[in-house]
């Protein structure tokens, strides 16, 4: 009850908040620059200069506190030892560049940028392409997009049965390990196979954006102008060839930006590593490796670190996709 | 190069009818257009020849081959989209080369059709541009060379010059007949709702209503002798007028008494159990002339239109549901409301009865 209470209050308190805080500074500002008087075609000029800040500065305020300032800390943390008082000068980049989890994760993340975007994107593509030409494809869109709306954990837990093992004897529960067996083959822990582990974990992520790039490229693909397509067909080429010499290449844009998002995606990837193997067996990657030192490590230094690499990585990808995306609604 | 023939071509969408009974046989080295209202289903039957839409019923022969179930791109046909249809990824050299890159053409020979075909529509200097770096007109004329390096038996244009301002649009449609007269073998079908085109361009004209065909014919038998009261007033513009009215005189030569007391002699020739039968004359705007003997109309005018080479008169309606219209040489000063008495030459005087013209019983 009281929680209830407290939620309301802060609601109200946000919403009057806000429109106090635009009705008392334009009342301020219209005082100190009156639209009558001698001076009153200056003082309306002055106070339409200064207006449009009035109404950016919130918006200003919060990204400065939520975006600048923590990237500017964790820079200055960056140089600093394990509990951020101490200076350390590049301690933590010499450390980095020389640490082995570091390294697995570096190379485990590089992977998954290739595996997954390129992944979701054809079987998106091919979703796409497939769904448009059948009856029941609006069924088949929504089940495929499902698992857009499962949660990365959730999906984890999902995937864990998939993968689950029982010691030799045991009957076994997981989903792939029945396959193999009924094949004849060894039941495996999956999960624990060095390398392979890796392409199992993005074998999730793939299954969640798929739908992503499918219901995006889907749309894309019926924005295609009919008659290319006929005239493609007069001109003998076989369905095949219409999909990707005439269909594709006329929906290249979309592609990118499909798979940029992807990517910046994929290079945050942290709740399926967490959940599934925690980053053991050669499965770390740098979001689970900032998450350990920050949480575990108790290095806030280190954690830092990691921070920034992570987003020099994604900076330039977000910056491509955005002007992409700009240039695909013009 | 082809000979086309469609005998008893039919399609519906399940139970809609949208053509049927099409009897229709091209020539080689015909330009046929069809023309006909919205709807009339001309681009369907295009669409059919192009193999981009079924046949319900009916066979579909070029060369005497039956093509109703060959893929399209074996029918040995090219086409000409309305809205150009070219691929907006692929230069203007790649756009003309696709068909013969699927076809796995050897690379020489692709390249000196692409050359040739560029040099015949002077595309030669935009070859390696994309479509949107083109101007409408020049897309266009890359659409004709992606059909003609194709070295196809027969040509489908699907309204080509709809999309291209007025101007350009007479320019293209000179350059078509042009592209025609350099390849006189060259069997052509080519689809329209503008008359002007047609009459211009064509050998032959289908006009397609009802659901089939109205009438097959050179220009200027369409113009000077159309089988019914829908050519009659599809061809030509102003449209004809019909005057309704009763048969009082058979023979060689026709008298017929028009409602609103007027007399109309006619060159179609009538037997003698014509008598009294009610009938619809014809006359076109431009055949009508001013008269002092006895009229073939007579009203009041509403509306003068001086365009300076010719003046427009629209009588009053009265009782009709369409005005009669007549089309004057020169200038012509008639004030609104005058009085006009009008006849024309008995050899340009049509007779329908129940729509159908009496010339062709």
């Amino acid at each position: 009850m009281e929680q209830l209470f407290w939620a309301l209050f802060t609601v109200v308190i946000g919403v009057f908040g806000c429109v106090l805080y635009f009705f008392l500074s334009n009342m301020i500002l219209d005082r100190i620059y009156p639209a009558k008087g001698p001076n009153a075609g200056r003082n309306i000029n002055r106070a339409a200069r200064i207006r449009p800040w009035l109404f950016m500065f919130p918006a200003l305020f919060l990204l400065t506190m939520y975006l600048l300032y923590p990237v500017v800390i964790s820079v200055w943390l960056s140089f600093h030892g394990s509990d951020g008082d101490e200076f350390i000068g590049g301690g933590n980049y010499a450390w980095l560049l020389s640490d082995e989890k570091f390294a697995e994760s570096m190379k485990n993340n590089m992977l998954w940028l290739i595996v997954v975007p390129a992944g979701s994107t054809f079987f998106g593509l091919i979703a796409a392409a497939l769904t448009d030409r059948i009856k029941w494809g609006n069924f088949a869109k929504s089940l495929i997009f499902m698992p857009m709306a499962i949660s990365f954990v959730g999906a984890s837990v999902i995937w864990k049965f998939v993968y689950d093992y029982r010691a030799e004897g045991e009957a076994q529960i997981g989903l792939l390990n029945a396959i193999v067996t009924y094949f004849g083959g060894a039941p495996q822990a999956w999960i624990t196979v060095p390398f392979w582990n890796s392409f199992f974990l993005m074998a999730i992520l793939i299954w969640i954006q798929t739908g992503f790039a499918m219901v995006i490229l889907s749309a894309a693909l019926r924005g295609i102008s009919e008659e290319t397509i006929e005239a493609a067909i007069l001109d003998g080429a076989n369905p095949f060839q219409i999909f990707w010499k005439i269909k594709v290449p006329q929906i290249w844009g979309t592609i990118a930006v499909v798979w940029t998002t992807i990517t910046i995606l994929v290079l945050k990837v942290f709740d399926i590593v967490l959940a599934m193997t925690n980053g053991q067996w050669g499965s770390q990657v740098l979001a689970n490796l900032m998450f350990d030192w920050m949480f575990r490590g108790l290095d806030i230094g280190r954690a830092s670190t990691v921070a920034l690499v992570i987003m020099l990585l994604v900076t330039p990808i977000m910056v491509w996709n955005i002007r992409n995306a700009r240039r695909e609604m013009v | 190069m082809a000979n086309l023939k469609l005998t008893n071509v039919a399609k519906a969408y399940g139970d809609v009818t949208v053509l049927k009974d099409i009897n229709l046989e091209i020539n080689e080295g015909e330009l046929v257009v069809f023309v006909g209202p919205s709807g009339c289903g001309k681009s369907t039957l295009l669409r059919m020849i192009a193999g981009l839409e079924r046949i319900t019923d009916g066979t579909l022969a070029i060369d005497d081959v039956k093509m109703n179930d060959v893929p399209p791109a074996q029918r040995g046909i090219a086409m000409v989209f309305q809205s150009y249809a070219l691929y907006p990824h692929m230069t203007v050299r790649d756009n003309m080369a696709f068909a013969l890159n699927i076809a796995k053409m050897p690379k020489a020979e692709i390249e000196k059709a692409v050359n040739d075909a560029a040099a015949k529509l002077q595309l030669t200097e935009y070859l390696d541009r994309l479509p949107k770096a083109l101007s409408g007109g020049q897309r266009q004329r890359v659409a004709i060379g992606r059909a003609i390096v194709r070295d196809p038996k027969i040509y489908l244009f699907d309204e080509p010059l709809s999309n291209l301002d007025a101007a350009l649009r007479v320019a293209t449609r000179i350059e078509i007949a042009q592209l025609k007269e350099a390849m006189p073998e060259s069997t052509m079908v080519y689809v329209t709702h503008d008359q002007v085109e047609a009459m211009t361009l064509a050998s032959r004209i289908v006009v397609l209503a009802n659901k089939g065909i109205a009438q097959v014919g050179t220009p200027l038998e369409l113009y000077e002798k159309p089988e019914n009261e829908f050519v009659a007033q599809f061809i030509g513009s102003p449209a004809m007028n019909l005057i309704a009215g009763e048969v009082i005189e058979t023979g060689a030569e026709t008298v017929v008494a028009l409602e609103g007391g007027g007399v109309a002699r006619s060159k179609v020739p009538t037997v003698a159990s014509d008598l009294g039968t009610h009938v619809n004359i014809g006359v076109r705007p431009e055949d009508l002339v001013v008269t002092d003997g006895t009229p073939l109309y007579q009203a009041k005018v509403e509306i003068t239109e001086a365009l300076g080479e010719v003046t427009l008169l629209y009588f009053e309606k009265g009782t009709r549901s369409e005005a009669v219209i007549a089309k004057l040489p020169g200038i012509h000063a008639t004030a609104k409301g005058e009085t006009v008495s009008l006849t024309a030459p008995a050899e340009k005087v049509h007779i329908f009865a129940d729509g159908q013209s009496l010339l062709y019983r």
